[in-house]
Protein backbone atom coordinates (compact mmCIF):
# COMPACT_ATOMS: atom_id res chain seq x y z
CA UNK A 1 0.00 0.00 0.00
CA UNK A 2 1.15 3.33 -0.44
CA UNK A 3 2.51 5.63 2.01
CA UNK A 4 0.83 8.61 0.52
CA UNK A 5 -2.94 9.62 -0.61
CA UNK A 6 -3.58 12.74 -2.54
CA UNK A 7 -7.05 14.67 -1.94
CA UNK A 8 -8.30 15.92 -5.29
CA UNK A 9 -9.59 19.45 -5.11
CA UNK A 10 -11.60 21.65 -8.00
CA UNK A 11 -9.67 24.90 -7.72
CA UNK A 12 -6.60 26.79 -5.73
CA UNK A 13 -9.19 28.24 -3.34
CA UNK A 14 -10.07 24.75 -2.35
CA UNK A 15 -6.41 23.56 -2.16
CA UNK A 16 -5.27 26.62 0.10
CA UNK A 17 -9.02 25.84 1.95
CA UNK A 18 -8.04 22.53 2.59
CA UNK A 19 -4.22 22.78 3.44
CA UNK A 20 -6.04 25.35 5.98
CA UNK A 21 -7.72 23.21 8.04
CA UNK A 22 -5.34 20.38 7.78
CA UNK A 23 -2.85 22.16 9.15
CA UNK A 24 -4.03 23.99 11.72
CA UNK A 25 -5.37 20.28 12.93
CA UNK A 26 -1.99 19.14 12.75
CA UNK A 27 -1.68 16.72 9.86
CA UNK A 28 1.13 16.53 7.94
CA UNK A 29 0.31 17.69 4.32
CA UNK A 30 2.02 19.17 1.29
CA UNK A 31 0.73 20.66 -1.44
CA UNK A 32 1.35 18.84 -4.65
CA UNK A 33 1.24 18.70 -8.20
CA UNK A 34 -1.86 17.52 -9.41
CA UNK A 35 -0.72 13.98 -10.94
CA UNK A 36 -1.06 13.39 -14.56
CA UNK A 37 -3.25 10.50 -13.88
CA UNK A 38 -5.87 11.49 -11.88
CA UNK A 39 -6.89 14.72 -13.30
CA UNK A 40 -5.87 16.85 -16.45
CA UNK A 41 -6.41 19.69 -14.46
CA UNK A 42 -2.51 21.01 -13.85
CA UNK A 43 -3.01 22.83 -10.64
CA UNK A 44 -2.55 21.55 -7.18
CA UNK A 45 -3.27 18.78 -4.64
CA UNK A 46 -2.92 18.26 -1.00
CA UNK A 47 -0.68 15.46 -0.51
CA UNK A 48 -1.32 13.36 2.88
CA UNK A 49 -0.75 10.19 4.96
CA UNK A 50 -2.73 7.24 4.22
CA UNK A 51 -2.62 6.04 7.85
CA UNK A 52 -4.44 9.80 8.21
CA UNK A 53 -7.47 9.63 5.09
CA UNK A 54 -10.30 9.10 7.81
CA UNK A 55 -8.83 11.61 9.77
CA UNK A 56 -8.46 14.22 7.52
CA UNK A 57 -11.89 13.71 5.81
CA UNK A 58 -13.74 14.12 9.03
CA UNK A 59 -11.65 17.31 9.73
CA UNK A 60 -12.55 18.56 6.18
CA UNK A 61 -16.38 17.65 6.28
CA UNK A 62 -16.14 19.34 10.06
CA UNK A 63 -15.28 22.75 8.14
CA UNK A 64 -17.51 22.32 5.48
CA UNK A 65 -15.82 20.97 2.73
CA UNK A 66 -16.87 18.28 1.05
CA UNK A 67 -14.40 16.50 -0.89
CA UNK A 68 -14.74 12.81 -2.53
CA UNK A 69 -12.13 11.95 -4.22
CA UNK A 70 -8.65 11.04 -2.18
CA UNK A 71 -6.55 8.41 -4.10
CA UNK A 72 -3.76 6.54 -3.33
CA UNK A 73 -0.56 8.17 -4.43
CA UNK A 74 2.08 6.12 -6.90
CA UNK A 75 5.52 6.76 -6.97
CA UNK B 1 -4.20 69.12 4.65
CA UNK B 2 -7.76 68.22 5.72
CA UNK B 3 -8.96 65.22 4.04
CA UNK B 4 -12.91 64.70 4.49
CA UNK B 5 -13.73 62.68 1.39
CA UNK B 6 -13.89 59.40 2.99
CA UNK B 7 -17.14 58.62 1.43
CA UNK B 8 -15.64 58.76 -1.93
CA UNK B 9 -12.46 56.80 -0.72
CA UNK B 10 -10.54 56.65 2.73
CA UNK B 11 -7.46 57.68 2.91
CA UNK B 12 -4.81 57.86 4.28
CA UNK B 13 -4.92 54.19 4.96
CA UNK B 14 -3.37 51.76 8.10
CA UNK B 15 0.72 51.45 7.47
CA UNK B 16 0.34 48.07 7.47
CA UNK B 17 -1.54 48.63 4.14
CA UNK B 18 1.39 49.64 2.42
CA UNK B 19 3.20 47.35 3.94
CA UNK B 20 0.80 44.25 2.52
CA UNK B 21 0.91 45.57 -0.73
CA UNK B 22 4.62 46.58 -0.89
CA UNK B 23 5.52 43.19 0.43
CA UNK B 24 3.26 41.47 -2.21
CA UNK B 25 5.00 43.41 -5.00
CA UNK B 26 8.28 42.78 -3.68
CA UNK B 27 8.29 38.87 -2.56
CA UNK B 28 5.50 37.36 -3.96
CA UNK B 29 4.21 39.04 -7.20
CA UNK B 30 2.87 35.91 -8.97
CA UNK B 31 -1.02 35.33 -10.20
CA UNK B 32 -3.52 33.83 -7.36
CA UNK B 33 -4.51 30.79 -8.56
CA UNK B 34 -3.05 30.75 -11.97
CA UNK B 35 0.31 28.35 -11.47
CA UNK B 36 1.09 25.65 -8.82
CA UNK B 37 4.64 27.09 -7.85
CA UNK B 38 4.92 28.67 -4.46
CA UNK B 39 4.20 31.95 -5.39
CA UNK B 40 1.29 31.66 -6.90
CA UNK B 41 -0.03 29.46 -3.92
CA UNK B 42 1.43 32.30 -1.76
CA UNK B 43 -0.43 34.58 -3.87
CA UNK B 44 -3.89 31.89 -3.29
CA UNK B 45 -2.95 32.32 0.38
CA UNK B 46 -2.91 35.93 0.57
CA UNK B 47 -6.39 35.65 -1.56
CA UNK B 48 -7.71 33.12 1.04
CA UNK B 49 -7.11 35.23 4.02
CA UNK B 50 -9.03 38.01 2.60
CA UNK B 51 -11.77 36.12 1.74
CA UNK B 52 -11.98 34.65 5.50
CA UNK B 53 -11.52 38.09 6.79
CA UNK B 54 -14.44 39.46 5.00
CA UNK B 55 -16.87 36.49 5.72
CA UNK B 56 -15.81 36.75 9.13
CA UNK B 57 -16.42 40.57 9.65
CA UNK B 58 -19.98 40.03 7.51
CA UNK B 59 -21.08 36.91 9.81
CA UNK B 60 -20.51 34.52 6.95
CA UNK B 61 -19.31 30.69 7.29
CA UNK B 62 -18.20 29.80 3.89
CA UNK B 63 -15.70 31.94 2.90
CA UNK B 64 -15.93 30.41 -0.62
CA UNK B 65 -18.96 32.32 -0.82
CA UNK B 66 -16.65 35.57 -0.59
CA UNK B 67 -15.65 36.74 -4.53
CA UNK B 68 -14.00 39.46 -5.71
CA UNK B 69 -14.40 41.90 -8.41
CA UNK B 70 -12.60 45.14 -9.32
CA UNK B 71 -15.08 47.31 -7.33
CA UNK B 72 -18.48 47.65 -6.06
CA UNK B 73 -20.45 48.55 -9.02
CA UNK B 74 -18.85 45.40 -11.16
CA UNK B 75 -20.62 43.65 -8.42
CA UNK B 76 -23.76 45.09 -8.58
CA UNK B 77 -23.99 44.66 -12.05
CA UNK B 78 -23.14 41.18 -11.54
CA UNK B 79 -26.24 40.28 -9.64
CA UNK B 80 -28.72 43.09 -11.10
CA UNK B 81 -28.20 41.45 -14.54
CA UNK B 82 -27.87 37.91 -13.69
CA UNK B 83 -31.26 38.14 -11.48
CA UNK B 84 -33.09 39.92 -13.72
CA UNK B 85 -32.98 37.61 -17.10
CA UNK B 86 -36.16 36.34 -16.79
CA UNK B 87 -38.95 37.59 -19.10
CA UNK B 88 -41.18 40.42 -17.63
CA UNK B 89 -39.16 40.65 -13.96
CA UNK B 90 -39.90 43.36 -11.68
CA UNK B 91 -37.59 44.78 -9.05
CA UNK B 92 -38.23 46.39 -5.92
CA UNK B 93 -35.69 49.14 -5.02
CA UNK B 94 -35.64 52.69 -3.21
CA UNK B 95 -35.54 56.44 -3.69
CA UNK B 96 -31.71 56.43 -2.25
CA UNK B 97 -29.77 54.84 -4.80
CA UNK B 98 -26.45 55.30 -6.31
CA UNK B 99 -26.15 55.41 -10.04
CA UNK B 100 -24.47 52.07 -9.59
CA UNK B 101 -27.93 50.60 -9.03
CA UNK B 102 -29.50 53.06 -11.05
CA UNK B 103 -28.09 53.30 -14.01
CA UNK B 104 -28.13 49.22 -14.41
CA UNK B 105 -31.59 49.12 -13.62
CA UNK B 106 -32.55 51.77 -15.93
CA UNK B 107 -30.41 49.81 -18.84
CA UNK B 108 -32.42 46.61 -18.18
CA UNK B 109 -35.69 48.80 -18.14
CA UNK B 110 -34.70 48.85 -22.38
CA UNK B 111 -35.17 45.19 -22.62
CA UNK B 112 -38.46 44.75 -20.55
CA UNK B 113 -37.80 44.80 -16.53
CA UNK B 114 -40.10 46.69 -14.68
CA UNK B 115 -38.80 48.60 -11.77
CA UNK B 116 -40.54 49.92 -8.82
CA UNK B 117 -38.77 52.88 -6.54
CA UNK B 118 -39.89 53.59 -3.00
CA UNK B 119 -40.00 56.89 -2.42
CA UNK B 120 -38.19 57.84 1.34
CA UNK B 121 -38.65 60.89 3.49
CA UNK B 122 -36.72 64.25 2.49
CA UNK B 123 -34.23 62.81 5.25
CA UNK B 124 -34.04 59.13 3.06
CA UNK B 125 -35.60 57.91 5.94
CA UNK B 126 -38.71 54.93 4.81
CA UNK B 127 -40.63 51.96 6.40
CA UNK B 128 -39.76 48.52 5.45
CA UNK B 129 -43.22 48.05 4.77
CA UNK B 130 -43.23 50.58 1.81
CA UNK B 131 -40.76 47.86 -0.01
CA UNK B 132 -43.50 44.88 0.93
CA UNK B 133 -46.55 46.76 -0.77
CA UNK B 134 -44.85 46.94 -3.94
CA UNK B 135 -43.98 43.34 -4.82
CA UNK B 136 -45.44 41.67 -7.16
CA UNK B 137 -45.73 37.87 -8.23
CA UNK B 138 -43.00 38.33 -10.82
CA UNK B 139 -40.63 40.13 -8.58
CA UNK B 140 -37.30 38.93 -8.64
CA UNK B 141 -34.94 40.74 -6.93
CA UNK B 142 -35.46 43.73 -4.24
CA UNK B 143 -32.17 45.75 -4.32
CA UNK B 144 -31.64 48.57 -1.55
CA UNK B 145 -28.43 50.85 -0.67
CA UNK B 146 -27.54 49.95 3.09
CA UNK B 147 -26.22 53.97 3.81
CA UNK B 148 -26.47 56.46 1.73
CA UNK B 149 -23.32 58.08 0.44
CA UNK B 150 -24.81 61.58 0.12
CA UNK B 151 -26.25 62.38 3.20
CA UNK B 152 -25.44 59.10 5.65
CA UNK B 153 -29.23 57.76 5.83
CA UNK B 154 -29.11 54.26 7.04
CA UNK B 155 -31.94 52.12 5.54
CA UNK B 156 -33.99 49.44 7.92
CA UNK B 157 -31.79 46.53 5.99
CA UNK B 158 -32.46 44.05 8.81
CA UNK B 159 -36.82 44.93 8.66
CA UNK B 160 -36.28 44.54 4.54
CA UNK B 161 -34.73 41.06 5.34
CA UNK B 162 -37.18 39.64 7.03
CA UNK B 163 -39.56 40.89 4.29
CA UNK B 164 -37.95 39.56 1.51
CA UNK B 165 -37.30 36.31 3.22
CA UNK B 166 -41.12 36.10 3.70
CA UNK B 167 -41.65 36.07 0.34
CA UNK B 168 -38.57 34.11 -1.03
CA UNK B 169 -37.52 36.98 -3.15
CA UNK B 170 -33.41 37.73 -2.63
CA UNK B 171 -32.25 40.95 -0.97
CA UNK B 172 -29.14 42.99 -2.50
CA UNK B 173 -27.88 44.83 -0.37
CA UNK B 174 -25.15 48.11 -2.03
CA UNK B 175 -23.03 48.06 1.07
CA UNK B 176 -20.80 50.38 -0.46
CA UNK B 177 -20.73 52.86 2.42
CA UNK B 178 -21.53 50.61 5.39
CA UNK B 179 -18.94 47.83 5.25
CA UNK B 180 -16.12 48.14 8.00
CA UNK B 181 -18.16 51.60 9.14
CA UNK B 182 -21.63 49.49 10.55
CA UNK B 183 -22.44 46.20 12.06
CA UNK B 184 -23.42 43.75 9.31
CA UNK B 185 -24.87 40.54 9.61
CA UNK B 186 -26.18 38.79 6.77
CA UNK B 187 -27.86 35.91 8.68
CA UNK B 188 -29.20 38.00 11.33
CA UNK B 189 -30.15 40.53 8.80
CA UNK B 190 -31.75 37.91 6.31
CA UNK B 191 -28.96 39.56 3.55
CA UNK B 192 -28.91 36.95 0.73
CA UNK B 193 -26.63 39.45 -1.28
CA UNK B 194 -23.89 41.68 -0.27
CA UNK B 195 -22.12 43.82 -2.27
CA UNK B 196 -18.45 45.79 -0.74
CA UNK B 197 -16.14 48.08 -2.11
CA UNK B 198 -12.75 47.89 -0.45
CA UNK B 199 -11.37 51.44 -0.88
CA UNK B 200 -13.70 53.24 1.35
CA UNK B 201 -14.67 52.28 5.02
CA UNK B 202 -12.89 48.53 4.54
CA UNK B 203 -9.58 50.89 4.25
CA UNK B 204 -8.05 49.06 1.94
CA UNK B 205 -6.68 49.59 -1.70
CA UNK B 206 -8.91 50.81 -4.91
CA UNK B 207 -9.36 48.45 -7.78
CA UNK B 208 -11.13 45.74 -4.83
CA UNK B 209 -14.36 44.98 -3.95
CA UNK B 210 -16.75 42.02 -4.23
CA UNK B 211 -20.07 40.34 -3.58
CA UNK B 212 -20.40 38.18 -0.41
CA UNK B 213 -23.24 35.52 -0.93
CA UNK B 214 -25.10 34.28 2.33
CA UNK B 215 -24.72 30.62 3.14
CA UNK B 216 -28.08 29.36 2.13
CA UNK B 217 -28.64 31.06 -1.34
CA UNK B 218 -29.33 28.95 -3.82
CA UNK B 219 -26.23 29.78 -6.07
CA UNK B 220 -27.67 27.93 -9.31
CA UNK B 221 -30.24 31.20 -9.52
CA UNK B 222 -26.96 33.48 -9.85
CA UNK B 223 -25.50 33.04 -13.23
CA UNK B 224 -21.63 34.21 -13.91
CA UNK B 225 -21.63 37.89 -15.42
CA UNK B 226 -18.03 37.48 -16.61
CA UNK B 227 -17.05 34.07 -18.29
CA UNK B 228 -13.03 33.81 -18.88
CA UNK B 229 -9.78 32.03 -17.46
CA UNK B 230 -9.85 30.64 -13.86
CA UNK B 231 -7.20 28.43 -13.65
CA UNK B 232 -9.42 25.35 -13.01
CA UNK B 233 -11.20 23.07 -15.38
CA UNK B 234 -9.11 24.52 -17.98
CA UNK B 235 -10.51 21.23 -20.43
CA UNK B 236 -13.48 23.39 -20.48
CA UNK B 237 -14.71 26.41 -22.52
CA UNK B 238 -17.86 26.80 -20.69
CA UNK B 239 -17.27 29.08 -17.58
CA UNK B 240 -16.57 26.49 -13.93
CA UNK B 241 -19.39 25.46 -12.05
CA UNK B 242 -17.20 26.06 -9.02
CA UNK B 243 -16.81 28.24 -5.76
CA UNK B 244 -15.88 30.85 -6.27
CA UNK B 245 -13.89 30.45 -9.38
CA UNK B 246 -17.53 30.52 -11.23
CA UNK B 247 -17.85 34.46 -10.70
CA UNK B 248 -14.18 35.39 -10.95
CA UNK B 249 -12.87 35.03 -14.42
CA UNK B 250 -9.80 36.49 -15.25
CA UNK B 251 -6.18 37.17 -13.92
CA UNK B 252 -7.07 38.82 -9.94
CA UNK B 253 -6.04 42.10 -8.51
CA UNK B 254 -3.56 40.08 -6.08
CA UNK B 255 -1.48 43.05 -4.51
CA UNK B 256 -4.55 44.91 -4.20
CA UNK B 257 -6.33 41.94 -2.17
CA UNK B 258 -3.38 41.63 -0.26
CA UNK B 259 -3.51 45.63 1.11
CA UNK B 260 -7.89 44.24 1.87
CA UNK B 261 -6.68 41.53 3.57
CA UNK B 262 -4.39 43.48 5.61
CA UNK B 263 -6.70 46.41 6.23
CA UNK B 264 -9.50 44.07 7.00
CA UNK B 265 -7.50 42.67 9.70
CA UNK B 266 -6.89 45.89 10.99
CA UNK B 267 -10.26 46.69 11.52
CA UNK B 268 -11.30 43.52 13.36
CA UNK B 269 -8.65 44.14 15.88
CA UNK B 270 -9.34 47.73 16.16
CA UNK B 271 -12.90 47.06 16.71
CA UNK B 272 -16.06 48.09 14.59
CA UNK B 273 -17.91 49.14 17.73
CA UNK B 274 -14.72 51.43 18.60
CA UNK B 275 -14.85 53.02 14.70
CA UNK B 276 -18.61 53.82 14.95
CA UNK B 277 -17.95 55.05 18.47
CA UNK B 278 -15.31 57.83 16.64
CA UNK B 279 -17.45 58.54 13.30
CA UNK B 280 -20.73 59.21 15.33
CA UNK B 281 -18.80 61.67 18.15
CA UNK B 282 -17.07 63.50 14.79
CA UNK B 283 -20.53 63.39 13.33
CA UNK B 284 -22.19 64.74 16.11
CA UNK B 285 -19.73 67.46 16.10
CA UNK B 286 -20.40 68.19 12.40
CA UNK B 287 -24.01 68.32 12.71
CA UNK B 288 -23.96 70.22 15.91
CA UNK B 289 -21.60 72.91 14.45
CA UNK B 290 -22.79 73.20 11.14
CA UNK B 291 -26.40 73.59 12.42
CA UNK B 292 -25.86 76.10 13.94
CA UNK B 293 -24.09 78.59 11.11
CA UNK B 294 -26.72 81.15 10.00
CA UNK B 295 -27.34 80.30 6.21
CA UNK B 296 -26.16 76.75 6.37
CA UNK B 297 -28.41 74.04 5.55
CA UNK B 298 -27.80 70.16 7.20
CA UNK B 299 -29.10 67.54 4.98
CA UNK B 300 -30.32 64.41 6.22
CA UNK B 301 -31.17 62.58 9.82
CA UNK B 302 -30.13 64.51 13.30
CA UNK B 303 -30.15 60.83 15.11
CA UNK B 304 -26.55 59.20 15.43
CA UNK B 305 -28.00 55.84 15.61
CA UNK B 306 -29.44 56.10 12.21
CA UNK B 307 -27.02 57.82 10.23
CA UNK B 308 -23.13 56.80 9.13
CA UNK B 309 -20.31 59.92 9.08
CA UNK B 310 -21.25 61.45 5.72
CA UNK B 311 -23.08 64.80 6.44
CA UNK B 312 -24.25 66.68 3.76
CA UNK B 313 -24.73 70.86 3.61
CA UNK B 314 -25.26 73.90 1.55
CA UNK B 315 -24.71 77.61 2.71
CA UNK B 316 -27.10 79.43 0.85
CA UNK B 317 -26.88 81.71 -2.00
CA UNK B 318 -23.41 79.53 -2.63
CA UNK B 319 -22.92 77.08 -5.31
CA UNK B 320 -22.08 74.19 -3.28
CA UNK B 321 -18.85 73.39 -6.31
CA UNK B 322 -17.69 77.14 -4.92
CA UNK B 323 -17.87 76.04 -1.59
CA UNK B 324 -15.91 73.33 -1.68
CA UNK B 325 -13.15 75.20 -4.05
CA UNK B 326 -12.49 78.04 -1.71
CA UNK B 327 -12.75 75.19 0.88
CA UNK B 328 -9.41 73.53 -1.14
CA UNK B 329 -7.98 76.93 -2.27
CA UNK B 330 -8.33 78.74 0.91
CA UNK B 331 -8.53 76.08 3.50
CA UNK B 332 -6.86 73.18 2.79
CA UNK B 333 -10.11 71.34 2.95
CA UNK B 334 -11.03 68.07 0.33
CA UNK B 335 -14.48 67.46 0.22
CA UNK B 336 -16.63 66.14 -2.84
CA UNK B 337 -19.50 68.89 -4.32
CA UNK B 338 -22.52 67.98 -6.34
CA UNK B 339 -24.81 65.05 -6.87
CA UNK B 340 -22.29 62.31 -6.15
CA UNK B 341 -23.31 60.12 -8.27
CA UNK B 342 -26.49 59.67 -6.85
CA UNK B 343 -29.20 61.45 -8.72
CA UNK B 344 -31.81 59.81 -7.55
CA UNK B 345 -30.56 60.18 -3.77
CA UNK B 346 -30.60 64.33 -4.39
CA UNK B 347 -34.05 64.01 -6.00
CA UNK B 348 -35.32 62.80 -2.80
CA UNK B 349 -33.25 65.21 -0.25
CA UNK B 350 -35.00 67.56 -2.67
CA UNK B 351 -31.39 68.95 -3.51
CA UNK B 352 -31.50 68.29 -7.21
CA UNK B 353 -29.89 69.48 -9.55
CA UNK B 354 -27.77 71.77 -7.52
CA UNK B 355 -26.32 68.93 -5.57
CA UNK B 356 -24.83 69.61 -1.84
CA UNK B 357 -21.54 69.87 -0.39
CA UNK B 358 -20.42 66.82 1.68
CA UNK B 359 -17.98 66.22 4.53
CA UNK B 360 -16.96 62.60 5.20
CA UNK B 361 -15.05 62.35 7.99
CA UNK B 362 -13.53 58.30 8.52
CA UNK B 363 -12.93 57.22 11.66
CA UNK B 364 -9.36 58.43 12.41
CA UNK B 365 -9.88 62.03 11.34
CA UNK B 366 -8.80 64.16 14.76
CA UNK B 367 -11.83 66.35 16.54
CA UNK B 368 -10.07 69.49 15.53
CA UNK B 369 -9.85 69.22 12.36
CA UNK B 370 -13.46 68.46 12.24
CA UNK B 371 -13.77 71.74 14.15
CA UNK B 372 -11.64 73.84 11.64
CA UNK B 373 -13.72 72.55 8.65
CA UNK B 374 -17.21 74.27 10.92
CA UNK B 375 -14.60 77.28 11.17
CA UNK B 376 -14.09 77.54 7.60
CA UNK B 377 -17.84 77.05 6.85
CA UNK B 378 -18.70 80.02 9.16
CA UNK B 379 -15.94 82.07 7.38
CA UNK B 380 -17.25 81.46 3.83
CA UNK B 381 -21.15 81.74 5.49
CA UNK B 382 -20.32 85.22 7.25
CA UNK B 383 -18.63 86.18 3.79
CA UNK B 384 -21.51 85.58 1.57
CA UNK B 385 -23.15 88.30 3.34
CA UNK B 386 -20.44 90.69 1.99
CA UNK B 387 -20.82 90.34 -1.41
C1 LIG C 1 -23.66 53.79 -2.07
C2 LIG C 1 -22.62 53.45 -3.10
N1 LIG C 1 -22.83 52.45 -3.97
C3 LIG C 1 -21.92 52.10 -4.89
C4 LIG C 1 -20.72 52.76 -5.01
C5 LIG C 1 -19.75 52.33 -6.06
O1 LIG C 1 -18.56 51.88 -5.53
P1 LIG C 1 -17.30 51.60 -6.50
O2 LIG C 1 -16.99 52.95 -7.10
O3 LIG C 1 -16.25 51.09 -5.62
O4 LIG C 1 -17.75 50.66 -7.54
C6 LIG C 1 -20.46 53.84 -4.13
C7 LIG C 1 -19.20 54.65 -4.21
O5 LIG C 1 -18.73 55.15 -5.15
C8 LIG C 1 -21.42 54.18 -3.16
O6 LIG C 1 -21.21 55.19 -2.32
Amino acid sequence: MSEFAVILVHTTSEAIFTERILKAAGFDIKLIPTPRHLSSDCGSAVRILMSDKEDCLEALNEAGLVLDRIEPLEI
Amino acid sequence: MIYLDHAATSWPKPACVHEAMERFMRDVGASAGRSAHRLSLEAERIRFDAREVIGCLLGLNDPMRVIFTPNATTALNMVIHGLLTRENSHVVTTGMEHNAVMRPLRALEQSGVTVSIVPCQSDGMMHATSIEERIKPNTRLIVVNHASNVCGTVLPVRQIGEIARRHGIPLLVDAAQTAGAWPIDMHADHIDLLVFTGHKGLLGPSGTGGLAIHDDFNLDLLPPFIHGGTGSQSEEETQPNLMPDKYEAGTPNSVGLAGLAASVHYLMDYGLEQIVAQEQKLTSRLIDGLDEIDGVHVIGPMELNQRTAVVSFNIESIPCSEVAHHLDQQFDIMCRPGLHCAPRTHRTLGTYPDGTVRFAPGPFVPIEEVDRAIEAVTTLAEQRLNV
